[in-house]
């Protein structure tokens, strides 16, 4: 493709535009997937009023949300109040800064475009914690504190989780590794996969690991106060981290923009909407998980199974670095099914009661 | 260097998601740890006991649905068969028949409730809730058939039902019956052995066998503990026992044997209803009461099995057409003063399934 932007500048502009827009339709796009989805899964028919088949509904909502009066709490500390949605909500729209639509589209093709992202998208969880802190209500402190803690633990399997796909694609760029799945690393390493699709659901507070803002717990946790466009910033992060992750999730492990027949852009797009229907199927299906049983599975579930997942990568890069890469399919997947039972043989959850 | 931390006090309530109407539960809190909880009642309460005795015994039907407004047929039935133990007043066997068919329904529609607000409580968003308002909906309509209301009955009278069962009533009852089992299986599949689950209620918030009975719990919550008591067998009432059912039990009175003791109960109930359908007799559904029933003087206890325990009315009559004194033993009251003992240890999220568990309905708390 020749690209006629070659100047610095004009490809910076255009992709914060392209960005931007795709990041804003796009979370419309899933805020109405998921209210539909959620819909089907729970045998109701779903917003359907406003517009065909109610596709105007995220406008709607957002028009709503526009008009509501925006309340700051009086105890409050109103700087940080104002701060955190802003806090929390850039650094997941930087993320995208990274993220290859297709081949060549993307703003910054950096060469440590993965440790980019990890970097930035914990940065958001200082924004979730001012929140819960500036508004001084209990829940919204108790949800903060929740996030801090989800966000520490699952930070650590998410990473080394794709710390395997590094090993095998030989590169931290994005575009590299898109480049290196000959076959998607979904297949090479199923279980960094799994580990980093239960960790990221971690990373985005969605079901089972939503305790941030469980609602039949601490009613919203850290947004509790917030109201108007403030909280629509917060609405707008959580679709926005779920988008990151669909994002990144489709290029680290499903092959990004690869695909036949159609062009690249779609097969991206289709790859991240299937992800975000598995986030809200999961999130239709199962309960939610208590803070000491969400911290045990980080820790003596996911971390120890990542550690083993990168020592077998490491090995399978150095020792079987001309085999098809096809048996290291089979083995891998043999591997994940092996360690993945016996783990959950010797896991215990442990915690419960405390004497008081 | 050690860091000062100090307990805080959180008001969950009387505004709350998850606390099935106006409740509060004062909760201190250690981070998570609830270390201290005082349940705080009485934001519904309407002054029903001193109101019932300003009407006359036919006008405190209502008031009666008015109770534990999601299982409003056996509030009607405990009522009536109370006034009827005062009164002397016989039941044709026909109205006790369908008595029975309408409680055993009821049952099975408050536990739909408070299974599906149980697992709503367990964060399971909203799923297993409205598949659960899918089956009640059914049951609903049949009431609606009955006596044209969905959520108040207003059905039962002294000496009988207020009025026969249409025509088309016992088709759609048959229907409803044999579908039962498989919806009940169907929510057995979705959740039961879900490992999140599992994990969340075994072994949280145990009710000890002993605490259970000194609290005089009753219903779902005495029977998950352990004890096998029922009202239904142990002082039968009605026609229940030409009945073959039996009294599903939990061993260890956690929160899942609460939620499991239910579901076994559903089973039983359409076990019930069938053996009811087929007995259901012909006759007479109402005998003739004098409009200003005026009983002897008196009182009398009657009790029977509700969705949520043991329902009682305690009547005193001194020859007005007013009852004298109209006490309500209610069920979700006494099981509620278990709360306290259970959750103390538990974290703040336990806090919220065991009170799930417990299904209460503030109507009847506060009354």
């Amino acid at each position: 493709m020749t690209y006629l932007f070659d100047n610095y500048w004009i490809h910076f502009a255009l992709f914060v535009v392209i960005i931007l827009g795709f990041v804003l339709t796009m979370i419309m796009g899933f805020i109405y997937i998921e209210r539909r989805g959620l819909g089907r899964f729970q045998i109701r028919l779903g917003p359907n009023r406003v517009g065909p088949f109610g596709v105007l509904q995220p406008v709607a909502d957002a028009i709503k949300v526009l008009i509501k009066e925006d309340i700051i709490p009086a105890k409050g500390d109103k700087l940080v109040f104002w701060l955190a949605p802003v806090v929390a909500f850039v650094p997941i729209l930087m993320i995208f800064a990274v993220v290859p639509f297709q081949s060549g589209a993307l703003l910054a093709d950096l060469n440590i475009g993965i440790l980019y992202i990890v970097a930035v998208s914990s940065i958001a969880a200082v924004g979730v914690f001012m929140a819960g802190w500036s508004s001084n209500n209990k829940y919204s402190l108790i949800g903060a504190m929740r996030d801090i803690a989800q966000l520490l633990s699952y930070e650590i399997p998410l990473v080394l989780s794709i710390v395997g796909v590094v090993l095998i694609a030989g590169s931290l760029s994005m575009t590299k590794i898109v480049e290196a799945q000959s076959i998607p690393f979904i297949l090479l390493q199923p279980l960094g996969f799994l580990i980093f699709f239960t960790a990221a659901l971690a990373e985005i507070n969605r079901c089972p690991f939503d305790l941030v803002e469980a609602d039949s717990e601490i009613v919203a946790g850290f947004h509790v106060e917030y109201s108007g466009m403030k909280f629509a910033m917060f609405y707008l992060m959580e679709y926005c981290e779920a988008l990151a992750m669909a994002a990144i999730i489709t290029t680290i492990f499903l092959g990004g923009w690869k695909g036949p027949l159609l062009p690249p852009f779609l097969w991206f797009l289709i790859k991240v909407v299937g992800v975000f229907f598995l986030f809200f199927w999961i999130r239709s299906t199962i309960p939610r998980l208590r803070i000491d049983q969400v911290m045990a599975f980080a820790w003596k579930f996911l971390l120890p199974l990542a550690l083993i997942n990168l020592l077998i990568t490491a090995l399978q890069v150095l020792v079987w670095g001309e085999v098809s890469p096809w048996a290291i399919v089979f083995v891998n997947m043999a591997i994940m099914v092996v360690l993945v039972v016996l783990w959950s043989r010797f896991f215990k959850l442990g915690g419960g009661r405390v004497a008081v | 260097m050690a860091i000062k931390t100090e307990p805080f006090v959180i008001n969950i309530g009387p505004q709350h998601p998850s606390t099935h109407g106006v409740f509060r539960m004062r909760t201190t809190l250690d981070g998570e740890v609830v270390v201290d909880m005082e349940p705080v009642f009485g934001y519904l309460h309407r002054g029903v006991e001193k109101l019932a005795e300003g009407r006359s015994y036919k006008q405190n039907i209502p008031l009666s649905d008015r109770l534990d407004y999601i299982s409003s047929m056996t509030n009607n039935q405990a009522y009536v068969m109370a006034v009827e133990k005062l009164a002397e007043i016989p039941v044709p066997e026909r109205a006790e028949y369908i008595r029975v068919i309408m409680a055993e329904l009821q049952r099975i529609a408050n536990h739909l409730i408070a299974v599906g607000a149980f697992l709503n409580d367990c964060g399971a968003f909203m799923t297993p809730f409205l598949y659960m308002f899918r089956e009640r909906e059914k049951i609903i309509d049949l009431f609606d058939m009955v006596c044209g209301q969905r959520l108040l009955y207003n059905y039962m009278r002294f000496g009988g039902v207020s009025q026969d069962i249409p025509e088309e009533f016992l088709p759609a009852l048959k229907t409803l019956v044999n579908s039962m089992p498989g919806f009940i299986d169907e929510y057995d599949q979705l959740l039961a052995q879900n490992e999140i689950l599992l994990a969340r209620s075994k072994g949280v918030g145990i009710l000890s066998k002993e605490l259970a009975i000194n609290i005089s719990a009753s219903g779902p919550v005495l029977r998950a503990s352990g004890v096998k008591r029922d009202i239904r067998k142990v002082d039968p009432y009605s026609v229940y026992d030409r009945f073959e059912f039996d009294i599903p039990t939990g061993t260890v009175g956690d929160a899942y044997d609460r939620y499991w003791v239910r579901i076994q109960e559903m089973r039983q109930s359409v076990r019930i209803i069938k053996q009811a359908m087929k007995q259901l007799p012909s006759g007479e559904v109402l005998t003739e009461v004098p409009l200003r029933l005026r009983p002897p003087v008196g009182e009398v206890y009657g009790h029977i099995e509700a969705p949520k325990g043991e329902l009682g009315f305690y009547l005193v009559s001194d020859n007005s057409a007013n009852p004298y004194r109209w006490h309500v033993r209610a069920p979700s009251l006494f099981n509620l003063t278990a709360l306290r003992d259970m959750v103390i240890g538990w974290k703040l999220a336990d806090a919220i399934i065991i009170f799930g568990s417990i299904d209460i309905t503030m109507g009847e708390v506060d009354r």
